[in-house]
Protein backbone atom coordinates (compact mmCIF):
# COMPACT_ATOMS: atom_id res chain seq x y z
CA UNK A 1 0.00 0.00 0.00
CA UNK A 2 1.83 3.07 -1.00
CA UNK A 3 1.44 6.66 0.98
CA UNK A 4 -1.41 8.41 -1.05
CA UNK A 5 -3.39 5.29 -0.42
CA UNK A 6 -3.23 5.27 3.21
CA UNK A 7 -3.83 9.34 3.22
CA UNK A 8 -6.88 9.24 1.13
CA UNK A 9 -8.17 5.95 3.34
CA UNK A 10 -7.59 8.36 6.41
CA UNK A 11 -9.25 11.20 4.80
CA UNK A 12 -12.16 9.02 3.72
CA UNK A 13 -12.42 7.85 7.15
CA UNK A 14 -12.73 11.65 8.94
CA UNK A 15 -14.74 12.52 5.93
CA UNK A 16 -17.66 9.73 6.80
CA UNK A 17 -17.28 10.58 10.65
CA UNK A 18 -17.88 14.55 10.01
CA UNK A 19 -21.05 13.47 7.96
CA UNK A 20 -21.76 11.24 10.72
CA UNK A 21 -21.25 13.51 13.25
CA UNK A 22 -23.58 16.56 11.50
CA UNK A 23 -26.36 13.97 10.96
CA UNK A 24 -26.71 13.22 14.72
CA UNK A 25 -26.93 17.09 15.66
CA UNK A 26 -29.24 17.54 12.89
CA UNK A 27 -27.19 19.45 10.37
CA UNK A 28 -27.61 16.55 7.67
CA UNK A 29 -31.14 14.66 6.46
CA UNK A 30 -30.63 10.75 6.42
CA UNK A 31 -30.62 11.26 2.38
CA UNK A 32 -27.61 13.69 2.37
CA UNK A 33 -26.31 10.98 4.89
CA UNK A 34 -26.22 8.75 2.43
CA UNK A 35 -25.30 10.42 -0.14
CA UNK A 36 -22.15 11.49 1.85
CA UNK A 37 -21.30 7.99 2.71
CA UNK A 38 -21.89 6.52 -0.64
CA UNK A 39 -19.22 9.02 -1.77
CA UNK A 40 -16.37 8.44 0.87
CA UNK A 41 -17.43 4.72 0.56
CA UNK A 42 -16.27 4.78 -3.27
CA UNK A 43 -13.09 7.26 -2.35
CA UNK A 44 -11.96 4.60 0.52
CA UNK A 45 -12.80 1.87 -2.46
CA UNK A 46 -11.05 3.25 -5.09
CA UNK A 47 -8.07 4.35 -2.76
CA UNK A 48 -7.64 0.57 -1.65
CA UNK A 49 -8.25 -0.92 -4.98
CA UNK A 50 -7.16 1.31 -7.54
CA UNK A 51 -7.90 -1.33 -10.08
CA UNK A 52 -11.26 -1.57 -9.47
CA UNK A 53 -11.70 2.21 -10.72
CA UNK A 54 -9.81 0.84 -14.18
CA UNK A 55 -12.57 -2.15 -14.20
CA UNK A 56 -15.29 0.99 -13.95
CA UNK A 57 -13.16 2.85 -16.72
CA UNK A 58 -12.99 0.26 -19.10
CA UNK A 59 -16.85 -0.15 -19.12
CA UNK A 60 -17.61 3.45 -19.65
CA UNK A 61 -14.62 3.53 -22.37
CA UNK A 62 -11.83 5.47 -20.56
CA UNK A 63 -8.85 4.63 -20.37
CA UNK A 64 -7.51 4.38 -16.99
CA UNK A 65 -9.40 4.46 -13.44
CA UNK A 66 -7.66 7.40 -12.35
CA UNK A 67 -9.29 9.38 -15.18
CA UNK A 68 -12.76 8.36 -14.32
CA UNK A 69 -12.10 10.08 -10.88
CA UNK A 70 -10.43 13.25 -11.88
CA UNK A 71 -12.98 13.99 -14.68
CA UNK A 72 -16.06 12.64 -11.88
CA UNK A 73 -14.25 14.88 -9.39
CA UNK A 74 -14.41 17.87 -11.94
CA UNK A 75 -17.74 17.40 -12.98
CA UNK A 76 -18.99 17.59 -9.16
CA UNK A 77 -16.81 20.58 -8.94
CA UNK A 78 -18.50 22.45 -11.98
CA UNK A 79 -21.46 21.76 -10.56
CA UNK A 80 -20.97 22.47 -7.03
CA UNK A 81 -19.82 26.55 -8.33
CA UNK A 82 -22.97 26.50 -10.27
CA UNK A 83 -25.32 26.28 -7.34
CA UNK A 84 -22.76 28.25 -5.03
CA UNK A 85 -23.08 31.58 -7.77
CA UNK A 86 -26.75 30.80 -8.05
CA UNK A 87 -27.25 30.73 -4.30
CA UNK A 88 -24.93 34.11 -4.45
CA UNK A 89 -27.08 35.74 -6.89
CA UNK A 90 -30.28 34.72 -5.10
CA UNK A 91 -29.19 36.28 -1.68
CA UNK A 92 -27.99 39.32 -3.71
CA UNK A 93 -31.24 39.64 -4.51
CA UNK A 94 -32.43 39.25 -1.12
CA UNK A 95 -30.54 41.69 0.54
CA UNK A 96 -31.62 44.26 -2.12
CA UNK A 97 -35.10 43.66 -1.72
CA UNK A 98 -34.26 43.77 2.56
CA UNK A 99 -32.48 47.22 1.94
CA UNK A 100 -35.40 48.10 -0.61
CA UNK A 101 -38.52 47.62 1.91
CA UNK A 102 -36.40 49.10 4.86
CA UNK A 103 -35.40 52.45 2.53
CA UNK A 104 -39.42 53.10 1.99
CA UNK A 105 -39.96 52.48 5.52
CA UNK A 106 -38.32 56.15 5.45
CA UNK A 107 -40.31 57.29 2.42
CA UNK A 108 -43.82 56.69 4.33
CA UNK A 109 -42.98 58.66 7.76
CA UNK A 110 -41.61 61.37 5.50
CA UNK A 111 -44.92 61.76 3.58
CA UNK A 112 -46.90 61.39 6.83
CA UNK A 113 -44.94 64.47 8.41
CA UNK B 1 -51.82 67.69 -15.15
CA UNK B 2 -49.85 64.07 -14.36
CA UNK B 3 -48.44 63.77 -11.05
CA UNK B 4 -44.31 64.00 -12.83
CA UNK B 5 -41.38 62.10 -10.36
CA UNK B 6 -37.79 62.38 -11.06
CA UNK B 7 -35.75 59.41 -9.51
CA UNK B 8 -32.18 60.05 -8.94
CA UNK B 9 -29.87 57.20 -7.61
CA UNK B 10 -27.12 58.58 -6.01
CA UNK B 11 -23.96 57.03 -4.42
CA UNK B 12 -21.34 59.38 -3.22
CA UNK B 13 -22.84 62.48 -5.15
CA UNK B 14 -22.47 65.40 -2.23
CA UNK B 15 -20.56 67.57 -5.26
CA UNK B 16 -23.19 67.58 -7.60
CA UNK B 17 -26.21 66.67 -6.46
CA UNK B 18 -27.75 69.51 -5.36
CA UNK B 19 -27.18 71.27 -8.74
CA UNK B 20 -28.97 68.16 -9.68
CA UNK B 21 -31.93 68.08 -7.75
CA UNK B 22 -32.73 71.79 -8.08
CA UNK B 23 -32.71 71.65 -11.77
CA UNK B 24 -35.18 68.80 -11.51
CA UNK B 25 -37.35 70.23 -9.37
CA UNK B 26 -37.81 73.16 -12.08
CA UNK B 27 -39.93 69.85 -14.55
CA UNK B 28 -41.14 68.12 -12.01
CA UNK B 29 -43.52 67.75 -9.41
CA UNK B 30 -41.36 65.57 -6.84
CA UNK B 31 -37.83 64.74 -7.14
CA UNK B 32 -36.98 61.78 -5.22
CA UNK B 33 -33.42 60.39 -4.41
CA UNK B 34 -32.47 57.21 -3.26
CA UNK B 35 -29.20 57.57 -1.31
CA UNK B 36 -27.47 53.88 -1.94
CA UNK B 37 -25.13 53.76 0.84
CA UNK B 38 -23.29 56.78 0.66
CA UNK B 39 -20.61 57.37 2.89
CA UNK B 40 -20.76 61.10 2.22
CA UNK B 41 -22.85 63.82 3.17
CA UNK B 42 -25.43 63.41 -0.62
CA UNK B 43 -28.41 62.37 1.69
CA UNK B 44 -28.54 65.81 3.53
CA UNK B 45 -27.43 67.78 0.88
CA UNK B 46 -29.79 66.21 -1.61
CA UNK B 47 -32.83 67.02 1.39
CA UNK B 48 -31.57 70.39 1.65
CA UNK B 49 -32.04 70.67 -1.87
CA UNK B 50 -35.69 69.88 -1.71
CA UNK B 51 -35.82 66.17 -2.90
CA UNK B 52 -37.27 63.58 -0.83
CA UNK B 53 -34.65 61.62 0.47
CA UNK B 54 -34.68 57.88 1.19
CA UNK B 55 -31.67 55.58 2.39
CA UNK B 56 -29.99 52.36 1.75
CA UNK B 57 -28.75 50.97 4.96
CA UNK B 58 -26.23 49.94 2.62
CA UNK B 59 -24.92 50.37 -0.75
CA UNK B 60 -26.59 47.92 -3.41
CA UNK B 61 -25.33 49.31 -6.87
CA UNK B 62 -27.33 50.94 -9.36
CA UNK B 63 -30.11 48.30 -10.10
CA UNK B 64 -31.08 47.73 -6.34
CA UNK B 65 -31.29 51.90 -6.43
CA UNK B 66 -33.02 52.70 -9.45
CA UNK B 67 -35.79 49.68 -8.09
CA UNK B 68 -36.13 51.35 -5.04
CA UNK B 69 -36.65 54.77 -6.74
CA UNK B 70 -39.03 53.40 -9.19
CA UNK B 71 -41.06 51.71 -6.29
CA UNK B 72 -40.96 54.50 -4.37
CA UNK B 73 -42.18 57.12 -7.12
CA UNK B 74 -45.31 54.55 -7.62
CA UNK B 75 -45.98 55.12 -3.31
CA UNK B 76 -45.73 58.65 -3.92
CA UNK B 77 -48.22 58.63 -6.40
CA UNK B 78 -46.51 59.44 -9.98
CA UNK B 79 -48.05 58.55 -13.29
CA UNK B 80 -44.99 59.57 -15.01
CA UNK B 81 -41.21 58.63 -13.72
CA UNK B 82 -38.12 59.91 -15.26
CA UNK B 83 -34.56 58.27 -14.28
CA UNK B 84 -31.47 60.82 -14.30
CA UNK B 85 -28.15 60.54 -13.23
CA UNK B 86 -27.02 62.30 -9.80
CA UNK B 87 -23.48 63.06 -11.72
CA UNK B 88 -25.28 66.09 -13.53
CA UNK B 89 -24.32 64.52 -17.07
CA UNK B 90 -28.00 64.55 -17.37
CA UNK B 91 -30.18 67.96 -18.80
CA UNK B 92 -33.41 68.76 -16.74
CA UNK B 93 -34.82 69.96 -20.20
CA UNK B 94 -34.33 66.64 -21.56
CA UNK B 95 -35.70 65.21 -18.58
CA UNK B 96 -38.67 67.07 -19.62
CA UNK B 97 -38.94 66.17 -22.76
CA UNK B 98 -39.65 62.70 -22.08
CA UNK B 99 -42.34 63.76 -19.60
CA UNK B 100 -44.07 65.33 -22.19
CA UNK B 101 -43.73 62.50 -24.56
CA UNK B 102 -44.96 60.07 -22.16
CA UNK B 103 -47.84 62.68 -21.30
CA UNK B 104 -48.93 62.12 -25.13
CA UNK B 105 -50.48 58.77 -24.12
CA UNK B 106 -49.57 56.65 -26.68
CA UNK B 107 -46.55 54.83 -25.85
CA UNK B 108 -44.95 53.40 -22.11
CA UNK B 109 -41.48 53.84 -22.11
CA UNK B 110 -38.82 56.40 -23.33
CA UNK B 111 -35.03 56.28 -23.32
CA UNK B 112 -32.94 59.37 -23.95
CA UNK B 113 -30.39 58.70 -26.46
CA UNK B 114 -27.10 60.28 -26.80
CA UNK B 115 -26.50 58.46 -30.15
CA UNK B 116 -29.67 59.72 -32.28
CA UNK B 117 -28.11 62.73 -32.70
CA UNK B 118 -24.47 62.59 -32.31
CA UNK B 119 -24.73 65.77 -29.87
CA UNK B 120 -22.41 66.57 -26.78
CA UNK B 121 -19.04 65.96 -26.10
CA UNK B 122 -18.97 62.02 -25.66
CA UNK B 123 -15.81 60.41 -25.59
CA UNK B 124 -14.54 58.55 -28.09
CA UNK B 125 -13.96 55.34 -25.76
CA UNK B 126 -17.37 55.52 -23.86
CA UNK B 127 -18.70 55.70 -27.60
CA UNK B 128 -17.48 52.62 -28.75
CA UNK B 129 -18.11 50.97 -24.79
CA UNK B 130 -21.65 52.10 -25.97
CA UNK B 131 -21.67 50.63 -29.37
CA UNK B 132 -20.73 46.67 -27.35
CA UNK B 133 -23.14 47.36 -25.15
CA UNK B 134 -26.17 48.26 -27.87
CA UNK B 135 -24.87 44.44 -30.06
CA UNK B 136 -24.70 42.50 -26.70
CA UNK B 137 -28.32 44.03 -25.69
CA UNK B 138 -30.05 43.30 -28.94
CA UNK B 139 -27.48 39.65 -28.76
CA UNK B 140 -29.14 39.10 -25.47
CA UNK B 141 -32.76 40.49 -26.52
CA UNK B 142 -33.68 40.68 -30.31
CA UNK B 143 -34.58 44.11 -29.29
CA UNK B 144 -32.06 47.13 -31.31
CA UNK B 145 -31.82 50.56 -29.41
CA UNK B 146 -29.11 53.33 -30.12
CA UNK B 147 -28.21 53.69 -26.35
CA UNK B 148 -29.13 50.66 -24.47
CA UNK B 149 -26.80 51.93 -21.38
CA UNK B 150 -28.53 55.48 -21.37
CA UNK B 151 -29.20 56.12 -17.66
CA UNK B 152 -32.22 59.10 -18.65
CA UNK B 153 -35.15 57.04 -19.39
CA UNK B 154 -38.84 57.79 -18.55
CA UNK B 155 -41.93 55.41 -18.25
CA UNK B 156 -45.96 55.86 -17.25
CA UNK B 157 -46.93 54.33 -14.12
CA UNK B 158 -48.58 51.14 -16.37
CA UNK B 159 -45.08 50.54 -17.10
CA UNK B 160 -43.46 50.97 -14.19
CA UNK B 161 -45.98 49.12 -11.86
CA UNK B 162 -44.81 45.88 -14.27
CA UNK B 163 -41.20 46.15 -14.78
CA UNK B 164 -39.64 43.61 -12.26
CA UNK B 165 -35.83 44.67 -11.85
CA UNK B 166 -33.96 42.66 -10.56
CA UNK B 167 -30.36 43.09 -11.22
CA UNK B 168 -28.24 44.73 -8.44
CA UNK B 169 -25.61 46.67 -9.84
CA UNK B 170 -24.75 47.96 -13.68
CA UNK B 171 -26.64 45.27 -15.89
CA UNK B 172 -29.65 47.07 -15.08
CA UNK B 173 -29.50 49.30 -17.88
CA UNK B 174 -30.00 45.89 -19.99
CA UNK B 175 -32.45 44.65 -18.02
CA UNK B 176 -34.73 47.39 -18.53
CA UNK B 177 -34.65 46.62 -22.26
CA UNK B 178 -35.21 42.58 -21.75
CA UNK B 179 -38.70 44.05 -19.81
CA UNK B 180 -39.92 46.25 -22.37
CA UNK B 181 -39.60 43.44 -24.60
CA UNK B 182 -40.83 40.84 -22.22
CA UNK B 183 -43.97 42.87 -21.30
CA UNK B 184 -44.76 44.20 -24.98
CA UNK B 185 -44.35 47.67 -23.90
CA UNK B 186 -44.29 51.02 -26.69
CA UNK B 187 -40.83 52.03 -26.33
CA UNK B 188 -39.51 55.38 -27.97
CA UNK B 189 -36.03 56.84 -28.08
CA UNK B 190 -36.14 60.73 -28.20
CA UNK B 191 -32.16 62.48 -28.82
CA UNK B 192 -30.75 63.97 -25.87
CA UNK B 193 -27.40 65.80 -25.03
CA UNK B 194 -25.06 64.21 -22.47
CA UNK B 195 -22.63 66.49 -20.93
CA UNK B 196 -19.54 65.09 -19.98
CA UNK B 197 -17.18 66.53 -17.29
CA UNK B 198 -14.28 65.67 -15.84
CA UNK B 199 -16.59 64.94 -12.54
CA UNK B 200 -19.12 62.79 -14.71
CA UNK B 201 -16.31 61.03 -16.72
CA UNK B 202 -14.43 59.58 -13.02
CA UNK B 203 -18.17 58.36 -11.90
CA UNK B 204 -18.81 56.14 -15.16
CA UNK B 205 -18.19 52.37 -15.86
CA UNK B 206 -14.55 51.11 -15.48
CA UNK B 207 -13.56 48.66 -18.40
CA UNK B 208 -13.66 45.68 -15.71
CA UNK B 209 -16.89 46.46 -14.22
CA UNK B 210 -17.96 47.04 -17.93
CA UNK B 211 -16.73 43.48 -18.52
CA UNK B 212 -18.51 41.82 -15.40
CA UNK B 213 -21.33 43.61 -16.48
CA UNK B 214 -21.52 41.88 -19.91
CA UNK B 215 -20.83 38.65 -18.68
CA UNK B 216 -23.57 38.64 -15.63
CA UNK B 217 -26.38 39.23 -18.46
CA UNK B 218 -24.98 36.47 -20.77
CA UNK B 219 -25.02 34.13 -17.00
CA UNK B 220 -28.59 35.75 -16.66
CA UNK B 221 -29.77 34.88 -20.34
CA UNK B 222 -28.46 31.31 -19.54
CA UNK B 223 -30.25 30.90 -16.61
CA UNK B 224 -33.81 32.49 -16.35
Amino acid sequence: MTVIQIVLILFAVFGFAAAVSRYRRGGLSFRQLALWSLLWLGVAAVASRPDAATIVARRLGVGRGADVVVYLALAAVFYLLFRLLARLEDHERQITRLTRELALKGLETHEHR
Amino acid sequence: MQKRVIVIPAYCEEQAIADVVRAALDVADRVLVVDDGSTDRTAEIAAAAGAVVVRHAINRGLGGALGTGIEGALRLGAELIVTMDADGQHRASDAKRIFDRLAEGDIDFVIGSRMLEQKGNMPLARRYAQRLGNALTFFLYRKWVTDSQSGLRGMTRHAAERLEIRSSRMEVSSEFIKEIVDKKLRLVEIPIEAVYTAYSLSKGQSFAVGIETALKLIWRRLLD
